[in-house]
């Protein structure tokens, strides 16, 4: 790769399973300048379609990868290099990337992706690590969630920092049982976590009622806190979706949970029937209905929050950037006004509450100027 | 979600933990202890498969050895149901059901009805389907559609790990007579399963692979056949999607009219034979209500009229391949 001024383009590997995607098409053409943020191209997984966002700017000079290849994590998918290189250049610098890339080798179906286990007092909670060096990163997913929800955040920021993502309790396979499932008690177990696996500070990233959580642990533990980045927190108003919380609860099947999961985001083609059946096969587990139950009732009562830590907000020592989606329908952006002028507020268009999903090189290149 | 487990395993665990969870939970059948049915014994068989090995060291007495006397052992699966039990009673073939077919049919289904609601007979009958085992014809049918046809049964037809044991979980937990059909030539397959309990509700279809052009409705190894014709079809530019209802009572309309609707063409596969079998049956129901969806006449593959061959190469005739499959949905896509 010796044209420092050319950048490859390379397949993404979204969550811990990927091990190749399909390009379904281009969307923008050689030729065109792309900003960062920018849509590339709609990528299709086993699991999951997404469009595959621009992760720096520049000039797209070549798409190699056409549409319906499927290309392995890692496979070349097009150049960006200035005007100023000439196509030759760009020839010889794909030349040599195809004659040196090695797909990585396909892991074994037995092994799958590779999940850890650390014991927190009565609870066996599931994590993964992606990152071998760097500071330690924390992402905490929100209400229903697991750590699945940070696909298109772990490995970008794993670069830099050892990425930690985990299931809470009574979420993903992680315990199911919770005997403090109020916000203090789950902040309990993200501290116990941490102890858990020997880390001492953090850098804690929480989306929704995972954004209370880490708000709490901060508050709790600032000296274990090195920055805090909060998506669409719960715990800085009152004003909640409920009627989101009891369908996502009580929903049974396919028909029920879609115009309930639709809320989640702006453009409603993000639920796919995949994400449903994950999401059904989840509240179908033991235990999982009464957990959920729980932890609603540890923050919600007759449809309000309960928890509201905005006036500790001021107090906090850990750099604070809070993250909102414009068009959120569970949590009002309107709950990132108002705030201490030391913390950093970025709303996003046309984002609804899962911002690190629906805008993940915004959210991820925010993320990295916090992270260092 | 990393642990692969076969469909076999996936049974003994789902049988595992419901024993565990709930004591009312009990194993009766032939051989189903295995061995000499001394107590501790700890390497008993299982069964003639091994899928219920392990569970008499762990349980002991809640698992029972029964004579070869079918119309006996799942009348008492069934009594013990109306008294307050959750039996698993195992008919090792399916093939062996006429035998005590009075006691399924006019008795275990019919409580709920004739008992004004006031009985429940929480029995599963656990049974194995299917030919390609060189059994012969009484040891390889698909008899499903029979107690499909009998209000007050469920049937269920697992075709992977992770739907036998949630299958099997909701099954057990059921209040009602449930026909559980286990395909032998699935036992060894391997899939993901999570290690804790969890159900999957009855008449909720799985739709096993997204397509556009042509519905697959397939049931049970039909499901496995019909994934090798549709990825053999997607490269030719034939996109299949597949649907498993899962169980075939009660049966998932929707979500099959809901495919039919976005492709306009329907293939179904039955290992079962074809008069009066589900291939018929959902044929039936789409052209009832889905004609209007239909830019094609409904397919159907299943064995031919006959009973199930011995001789090896008959029955692999006799068996829907994926070549049939994928002949079937080429006819159906290019039907004009």
């Amino acid at each position: 790769m010796a044209n420092p001024d050319i950048t490859p383009i390379t397949m993404p590997k979204w969550g811990l399973s990927m091990q190749e995607g399909k390009v379904v098409q281009w969307l923008v053409s050689a030729g065109t300048a792309v900003n960062i943020g920018d849509q590339m191209l709609d990528i299709e997984t086993e699991k999951i379609a997404n469009t595959f966002e621009a992760l720096e700017s520049g000039l797209l000079r070549r798409q190699v990868a056409q549409a319906e290849e499927v290309l392995p994590v890692g496979a070349l998918l097009g150049v960006f290099a200035p005007a100023s290189v000439s196509d030759e250049a760009v020839d010889a610098f794909i030349t040599e990337f195809q004659a040196s890339y090695v797909p990585p080798p396909p892991e074994e179906g037995d092994t799958g992706p590779a999940y850890q286990w650390a014991d927190v007092g009565n609870y066996k909670l599931r994590y993964s690590k992606v990152g071998d060096s760097g500071p330690a990163v924390i992402l905490i997913h929100g209400f229903g969630g697991d750590l699945g929800n940070w696909l298109f955040t772990q490995e970008p920021l794993a670069a830099q920092a050892q990425v930690y993502a985990l299931d809470l309790p009574g979420h993903g396979q992680s315990s199911k049982a919770i005997t403090d499932a109020s916000v203090p008690g789950l902040a309990n177990i993200i501290i116990g976590f941490m102890a858990a696996i020997s880390i001492s500070r953090a850098h804690l990233v929480g989306h929704s009622l995972g954004g209370a959580i880490a708000l709490q642990v901060a508050i709790t533990v600032p000296a274990r806190v090195e920055s805090l980045t909060l998506l669409a927190p719960a715990g800085l108003g009152s004003e909640i979706n409920a009627s989101y919380l009891t369908g996502f609860i009580n929903g049974e099947s396919r028909r029920d949970m879609k115009p309930i999961l639709q809320q989640l985001v702006a453009s409603p083609d993000l639920i796919t029937r995949q994400l449903i059946d994950d999401i059904l096969k989840f509240k179908r587990t033991d235990g999982v209905p009464e957990a959920l139950r729980a932890i609603a009732s540890g923050f919600i009562t007759n449809d309000r929050q309960t928890v509201n830590l905005r006036a500790q907000l001021g107090a906090l020592v850990a750099p604070t950037t809070i993250i909102w989606g414009k068009a959120d329908k569970i949590i009002p952006v309107a709950h990132a006004g108002d705030l201490p002028s030391k913390i950093k507020v970025a709303l996003l268009d046309k984002v609804g509450h899962l911002s690190h999903m629906e805008a993940s090189a915004q959210v991820n290149a925010l993320l990295k100027d916090q992270v260092k | 979600m990393a642990r692969k487990i076969s469909f076999q395993q996936a049974i003994n665990e789902a049988l595992d933990q419901e024993m565990a969870r709930d004591p009312t939970v009990i194993l009766m059948g032939e051989d189903v202890v295995g061995g000499t049915g001394a107590d501790g014994e700890m390497d008993a068989w299982g069964g003639v498969l091994g899928v219920t090995k392990g569970l008499y060291g762990k349980y002991g007495n809640r698992i029972m050895d029964t004579p070869i006397s079918e119309s006996a052992f799942v009348g008492a699966a069934i009594g013990a149901a109306t008294c307050g039990m959750r039996p698993v009673c195992e008919l090792m073939f399916i093939d062996f059901l006429g035998v005590c077919f009075d006691q399924i049919y006019n008795q275990a289904a019919k409580f709920r009805y004739m008992f004004g609601g006031k009985a429940r007979t929480p029995v599963v009958i656990r049974t194995m389907i299917g030919a390609g085992f060189r059994a012969a014809a009484q040891h390889s049918q698909c008899l499903y559609p029979i107690f499909t046809h009998i209000p007050g049964l469920k049937v269920v037809i697992p075709s992977s790990p992770y739907d036998a044991k949630g299958l099997l979980i909701q099954a057990i937990r059921d209040d009602d007579p449930v026909i559980f059909c286990e395909h032998k030539a699935l036992y060894t397959m391997e899939g993901e399963v999570p290690e804790e309990s969890y159900t999957i509700p009855f008449g909720e279809a799985k739709v096993v692979r997204e397509g556009s052009d042509v519905t697959i409705v397939a049931l049970a190894r039909m499901v496995n056949m019909a994934q090798k014709a549709a990825a053999n079809l997607a490269k030719d530019g034939i996109s299949c999607e597949i649907i498993d209802p899962r169980t075939t009572s009660p049966f998932d309309e929707e979500t099959i009219l809901e495919s039919v609707e976005n492709t306009g063409r329907l293939v179904i596969v039955d290992e079962a034979t074809p008069r009066c079998g589900m291939a018929a049956d959902i044929s039936a129901m789409v052209a009832q209500k889905g004609f209007n969806f239909l830019n094609a006449p409904i397919e159907m593959v299943t064995p031919p009229h006959t009973p199930v061959p011995f001789a090896g190469s008959l029955e692999d005739l006799y068996i829907p391949s994926p070549a049939r499959i994928e002949a079937a949905v080429r006819k159906c896509a290019e039907y004009a």
